[in-house]
This record gives structure tokens, sequence and C-alpha cells, in this order.
């Protein structure tokens, strides 16, 4: 047990390599796009709707397609099945997320500077635990949609489920769910991440077992 | 070796990472499924065959398709879809002066719109007959056309204690009642005062019976019934074994206020109530009732055996008798399911008087009694037409579309998109006993672009459907006046309008053949103008009257030549009248203006038209 801390110790108080620097550069700048374009996108067709519906779904608003119009329009349509509004003030999301994401910028930037793989490490696991927890209260989001209508309602429809990836007939409607530009970039940076994490350690491993056989002979590349 | 397969795992897993992404990266369609697809160039042949109608030939049926809030009858020509005429009801039309002249004018009396729901062409042995079209009127009123000269001749109320008459005029298999009924229920006699608050117990639902001469049409009360105060909404006859019977349904049985759109929307069911006519006529002539509006008012709870109430799925629209009189078709619009209901177990429920409760004294029937069956229909069922060979087409409002569906075997066999949102249809002689009918008519509530844009007041649509095969076929658009609701398709051989008035029928008073018995003749400070209109002058071309004179022009067309109508229009006076051939017609006015007013032909007749012109002039006191 002791020589593994160790070890680990070891390898996560190493300085990054160029490489990886840049690979948390990309990450923190592929942050961007999660305050300029959507994170979500919803499309739905009927037959009175054939240029169909469309809500996007930003880190801090929802938006509805034709200047807003659609928003509108899907709330009027919902209201007959007793769902509640879909508005960017029923989202507490919209409050934590810039700033969420704000946070894990600043910390990548740390590790782009001063970072070591530990402190790579650490933003990685936050980064994957903010993004799994992000698309769970997205989930319960619609779920709750789907199954708090009003008992009240003129049109008595089963609670349901909207679709979060890919498409679903929903009564006269064609629903479909995508992640938007947003979520792409959030995923790209991920992987770069991830890839960083990998390089790192790999590097410092290599570094260590140099180290620690100082004066054995050359090792072949792997 | 070790480190070699570990690096090639990991570019697996890398590689694995970003195909998932990329499964991640599609995204919706841009547009939806079955849509832009494009109909094959024979299809849009056989499309254009079936619904082009060469210049100088003729169609094959009349539509007469309600005007709504116009107030009008618009004629259209199947299956080329084109507007032949507009029959004026209920709104001024100085098209052809109708609402401007003595007579029409007064048969508007105050109301100068209307809006107008449902045609109902009359019938003998339950089919049509081409003799009348009549059609309701929100005001309470219903009017009745002479399809002799597609002229509206008599408009029969506001009726006493009827108010919101949504649910009119369907008429009995051979033309004795129209019915009228209350779609918004007020404390009767009109009047009276009650507040919201007593909603459930004050305000008083109505259905009426208007007797119709067999002879000549004219329109009077029979009965009156009174019903709880639900929102009566349509209705239709019985007609073979159920003959003798009206079938009206309703929303808000909850008997609820404010909100309707929630509040109204509650019970699972509503009703379709089966009004017994000849009973209701019986009691009638009896005398039986309470006066209430200056009429007699049959209440179910004293006089039994007149009115039962047939549960039927969440806030029915349409009800609709199937072609044999054996069924009649319900649609809950909130519910998706049509309901067919069978007359016979109707009436054995009746006799067993196997009621589950009543409403204001009227028994409630058990709804697994007397239905045969829940045909599957779609989304936001309507209303439902016959065509031959025992299918019955239902209009579907939210899935904007028409289901075909067979009688007696329930089964679905086609749906045909609508484009969007249809409300009515008609099939050609679609609610006869007879339907034998090439085509029907999609009358849709939003049109949202299938046309060159004419601005927001976007026009509505009538799209005809081809039904001679077993695949529902869209064959036209055409874009309506607003707003037809319901329609009538009739084949054109059974309607044989004259072209022009015969001279020898002219039995008005004031008519003159001859533009020497012409000119004014004075009473008191009434002058009587009597005119002559024939190309291309008007007799006396000019009348001197006094300020304060009350003056009637009678003119009298004297062409008895096919569409050689002409116009008086008086200007300054805002009165325009059309006279057509063999026709008289008076305008009264006050000639309150001195000094000197054109009138002249404003409908053009002749080369000489121009020149048919004269003076009014007014002498100051």
């Amino acid at each position: 047990m002791k020589p593994f801390i160790e070890k680990s110790n070891r390898i996560l108080g190493s300085p990054l390599g160029l490489g990886p620097r840049g690979l948390i550069l990309l990450a923190a700048l592929l942050l961007l796009p999660a305050y300029l374009t959507p994170l979500w996108r919803m499309t739905m067709y009927a037959p009175q709707y054939q240029e169909g519906l469309r809500l996007e779904i930003y880190s801090y608003k929802l938006e509805g397609g034709n200047e807003g119009q659609d928003a509108k329009e899907i709330n009027l349509l919902n209201h007959y099945i007793g769902m509640k509004e879909l508005t960017t003030e029923e989202f507490t999301e919209f409050k934590w997320l810039p700033f969420v994401i704000g946070a894990l910028g600043l910390l990548l930037l740390r590790a782009v500077i001063f970072g070591t793989v530990g402190s790579t490490l650490d933003v990685t696991v936050l980064f994957v635990y903010f993004s799994l927890f992000s698309l769970w209260s997205f989930a319960y989001k619609l779920w709750s949609y789907g199954h708090n209508l009003a008992p009240t309602a003129p049109v008595k429809v089963a609670p349901f489920m909207p679709p979060m990836f890919g498409g679903r007939q929903l009564a006269n409607f064609e629903v479909y769910s995508y992640p938007g530009t947003a979520s792409y970039a959030l995923g790209g940076a991920a992987a770069a991440l991830v890839a960083a994490l990998l390089l790192s350690w790999r590097a410092a491993r290599r570094e260590a077992a140099t180290a620690g056989a100082a004066g054995a002979s050359q090792r072949g590349p792997g | 070796m070790h480190e070699h397969t570990k690096s090639r795992r990991r570019g697996a897993a890398a590689i694995g990472l970003w195909t998932g992404l990329l499964l991640l990266a599609s995204c919706a369609p841009s547009a939806p499924k079955g849509a832009k697809k494009a109909a094959t160039a024979s299809d849009l042949q056989v499309a254009a065959m079936k619904t082009y109608v060469a210049p100088g030939d003729l169609d094959e049926y009349y539509m007469f398709s309600s005007g709504g809030h116009s107030g009008q009858v618009y004629v259209y020509g199947i299956p080329s879809m084109r507007h032949l005429s507009t029959i004026p009801v209920f709104t001024p039309y100085p098209g052809t002066g109708y609402g401007f002249d003595d007579d029409t004018k007064k048969m508007l009396g105050k109301l100068t719109w209307g809006d107008a729901h449902h045609p109902a062409l009359s019938e003998t042995n339950g089919d049509y007959d081409g003799r009348w079209l009549f059609i309701n009127e929100m005001n309470g009123r219903v009017a009745r056309i002479d399809l002799r000269d597609f002229k509206t001749k008599q408009i029969y109320g506001p009726a006493p204690n009827i108010s919101g008459n949504h649910g009119s005029a369907f008429i009995t298999p051979n033309s004795d009642y129209l019915i009228m009924s209350s779609r918004f229920s007020i404390p009767i006699p009109k009047g009276t005062y009650a507040p919201i608050e007593k909603y459930a117990t004050a305000y008083k639902g109505i259905a009426a019976g208007v007797k119709i001469d067999a002879k000549t049409g004219e329109m009077s009360l029979g009965w009156e019934v009174l019903l709880p105060p639900f929102d009566w909404d349509l209705g239709d006859a019985g007609k073979g074994p159920s003959d003798g019977w009206f079938f009206l349904t309703c929303y808000n049985s909850e008997r609820a206020t404010g909100k309707l759109e929630v509040t109204a929307s509650q019970r699972d069911r509503d009703y379709i109530v089966a009004i017994n006519w000849r009973e209701a006529e019986k009691a009638a002539k009896e005398g039986k009732g309470e006066t209430i509006g200056g009429v007699k008012v049959i209440d179910p709870k004293t006089v039994p055996g007149i009115a039962y109430l047939m549960p039927c799925g969440k806030s029915p629209h349409g009800v609709d008798v199937s072609p044999d009189g054996k069924w009649i078709v319900g649609s809950g619009k909130l519910q998706g399911v049509t309901t067919a209901f069978n007359f016979e177990k109707v009436m054995t429920a009746i006799r067993n008087k196997s009621f589950t409760g009543e409403e204001d004294g009227i028994p409630v029937l058990k709804y697994e009694d007397i239905k045969d069956a829940e045909v599957p229909v779609g989304l936001g069922p309507l209303h439902t037409q016959f065509g031959p060979d025992g299918y019955a087409y239902t209009s579907l409002f939210v899935d904007s579309a028409i289901a075909k569906w067979k009688l007696g075997t329930w089964e679905v066999v086609d749906k045909v998109p609508m484009s969007y949102s249809i409300g009515h249809l008609a099939a050609a002689e679609g609610d006869t006993m007879h339907p034998k009918g090439k085509y029907l008519v999609g009358l849709n509530k939003l049109s949202h672009g299938r046309h060159l844009s004419v601005g927001p007041s976007q026009p509505e649509s009538s799209q005809l459907v081809d039904i001679t095969e077993e695949k529902m076929k869209l064959i036209y658009d055409a874009f309506t006046e607003p707003e037809p609701h319901y329609a009538q398709i009739v084949k054109a051989d059974k309607l044989h309008p004259i072209e022009i008035y015969p001279k020898e029928e002219n039995k008005h008073p004031l008519a003159i053949w001859d533009v020497k018995d012409a000119g004014p003749t004075r009473q008191g400070d009434k002058v009587v103008v009597k005119t002559v209109v024939v190309r291309s002058t008007i007799t006396p071309n000019s009348v001197e009257v006094k300020e304060g004179d009350t003056v009637t022009f009678a003119i009298t067309n004297i062409e008895q030549t096919t569409d050689e109508l002409h116009g008086f229009g008086l200007l300054d006076y805002n009165l325009n009248i059309v006279i057509d051939p063999g026709e008289t017609k008076t305008v009264t006015f006050k000639a309150d203006k001195p000094g000197v007013y054109p009138y002249y032909c404003t409908n053009f007749c002749s080369a000489l038209h121009q020149e048919m012109q004269g003076y009014l002039i007014v002498k100051p006191k």
C-alpha cells in the first residue's frame, strides 16, 4: 500500500508538460460556447406546425425559436394538458450553471499555469461530476414537467417522459431532443481533459520509473 | 510489449468516446416525418383531371358553405371548387342590394351581423329535395333560402328563450321541423336577471322545434323543451328507425362558469340528449307546458318521455346519425374516441328504465347499455359524414386529418391529412339516407401559408377529397371566405333554379311594365316613384321632391333576358339596390338633404350603361 501511495503522490505532484497544458487550455476555451450557444435543443412538429416549434436551452436561459414566439406557443399548447409553464424563472439551474462553469474555467486556467497532474485530476473529476449532475438535473426536470400535470387540465394525458436524446411521438407532436453546440463543446472539453490527464499521468509515471531505475539500461519505446 | 497493448487499448477507448459523441451529434430532422412527400406526376395528373372543369363546362355538385360570422352563404361548384355566388343572409350585401331595399331591410331587422354555422337542405324521405336551404345564426335566428332563385326569403327569430343558437339548423327527414338550441344558457325569458353564481339552477338551456310549412317552407315556432344549463352544441335528426327523434350534444354538463376551457372539461363524459319530437309536438298540441317568453315551454320533469340523456365521451362536438338511422355517432373531442350508439339499444334501455340518475328530471341512460362500439379514429374527433358502401368519415381537429372507417365492423381503414386543423367536413349528400357522393370537403380552420400571402387576415381553407376509391385522395385546395363551418353538397341535377323572374309571376302592387306608367305620385309628404329600369334608361330620369318628404322608389326591371340586372345607386343617401330581370323592389328613405343627387345603374348592363342615370332634386323647405 505504502509504495502505491508514495508513487501516486509523486505522480500527482509532477508538473504538467506543454502538451497537457495545451489540452487543458483547449478545454478551458471549450467552456466559452456554454455562454453563447444552446446546451440542448428541442424541436416539435405537428401537422399544424410543419415548420416546427423550437426550444433552445442555454446555460442561463430558455429561448424559443421564431424570435421567442415558439416558446409562447409551446406553453399555450401545454396548458391544455396542464403542464407547468416553461420559463427561464422556473429553471433554478440557470442560477448556478454559469457560475459553476466559470469556476471550472478558473480551475482549468490554474491547471494550465501552475498545473500538476493532481490539479488536473481534481478538475477532471469535478468536471465529470458537474456534467453528470447537470444531465441528471435536466432529465429530472423533463420528468417533472411530464409528470406534474394539473389534475384539472381540459385534456387528460397519462404522465410521460419527454425525450432527452432522440425523437418520440407525443399526441399529434413529433418531439425531437438533442444536445446543442455548448454540450458538444463541453463534451470536447471533457475529452481534452481526459486526454491531458492520460498523457500527463503516463509522462509522470515514465519519469518516476526513470528516476527509480536510475543507471539501469534504457528501455526501448513501448 | 505490455505498454504497446495498453496504448492500443487507450486508443480504442478514445475512438469509442469520439464515436459516442458523434452519435450524439445527430439532430432533429428539418421536417416532420411524412412531410414533403411530393405527389408523383401521375397523382397530380389524376387530381388535375378530376378537378378540372373546362371553360364552359359545369360542375357536378353544388356546395353551400356557411359563411360563419360573415353572415352569408357561399355557393361553390364541385369538383372545380370555384366560388359561384354569394347568397346574403344575415348581413347587408351591396353586391345584390340585400339589406338596402325595404323588404330585406325589414327582414334583417336591427341586426346587421349574424354568425351562420350549419346549413341544412330540405329533405323528402331523408334525401335532399332541392327546395330550400335553411341556415342557423347565433343570435337565435334561422333563415330560409329558396333554391328556386337562391334568395333569402325568411328569417325566423330571434326565437324566444333561445340564446346562442349554435345547435341548429338540423332538419327532419321530411322537413317537418328543424331544431334550434341554446349554447349559452341564460335565465329565461330573455331580459331576466340572475347572478352568475346561480348559473347551475337559474340559467336554462332550451331546444326548440321550428315547424316548416310543407308547401311554402314558412317557419314558425313548434315547441320548446326546457333543458339543463349545459352548452347545447350540435345536433342531427333521426332517420329511418330513429325518425321522430332529435339528438343534441352538449359540453359543460359540469354546469360550470368562469374559465370554461378548464371548468367545463372536468367530467369524463357529457351528454347527447335524445328528444322525442313527436311527443313534444303532441304535448304542445295538448297545451302542456308553462308560458315563458310568450311561448309554451315543455319541462321534461312534468312531461316525461320527451327527453333522455345519453352519456358521451368528454365534451362531444358533433353528433351524426348513420344513413340507415341505426347508429348515432358522437365524438368526444377531448377523448379521441368516436362512439357509435345503437338506437335500438337506446329504445330498449328506455323501455327497461335502465337509468343511472337524472339531470333536472331528465333520465340518464347507461353508457354501456347503449353503445355498440368505440372507434379509435384519432385525436380530436369532431364530426362524422357518410359515404357510399357504409363508410363513415370523421374529422380530426388535433390530428388535422380525416379518418375513414366502416359502420358495423368499426375498422379504421384510412386517414388523409388536412391542411390544417379541420373542423367540419361535408361529404356529397353525406348526411342523407342515401349518400352516394364522390367527394368530400374538409372545412379547415387554418391555411398556414398554403396560398399567396394576403396579410394577417388569412383565408380559411376548404380541401377537396376524392372518396371513390379505398384510399382517400386530396385533390384540391381552395381558399374560402370566413368562415366555413358546415356545408351541404348536393348533386346539381336536384336543383332547378330560374334564370329570370317571369313577368306573369310578378304580383308586386307597385310593379309597372311600361315607361308610360313611370313617375311620382304624392300623398301628403309621401312620394312614391314608380320606376322602370331597362337597357339603358332609368325612367323617370329626374324626380323632384320636397325636403322632408318620405320617398319610395318602386323599381321594376322589365327585362326578361338572363343576366340583365340593373342597379339603382343614390349618391350621398347611402342606398344601392340591384333588381333582377322581372323583379320589383322598393327602397324608402327620407329626403332630408336639400340639393341635387344623382342616381345611376350600378350593375353593368350594356354599352350605354354609363348613360343610365338620373337626378333626385330635393327642393329646400
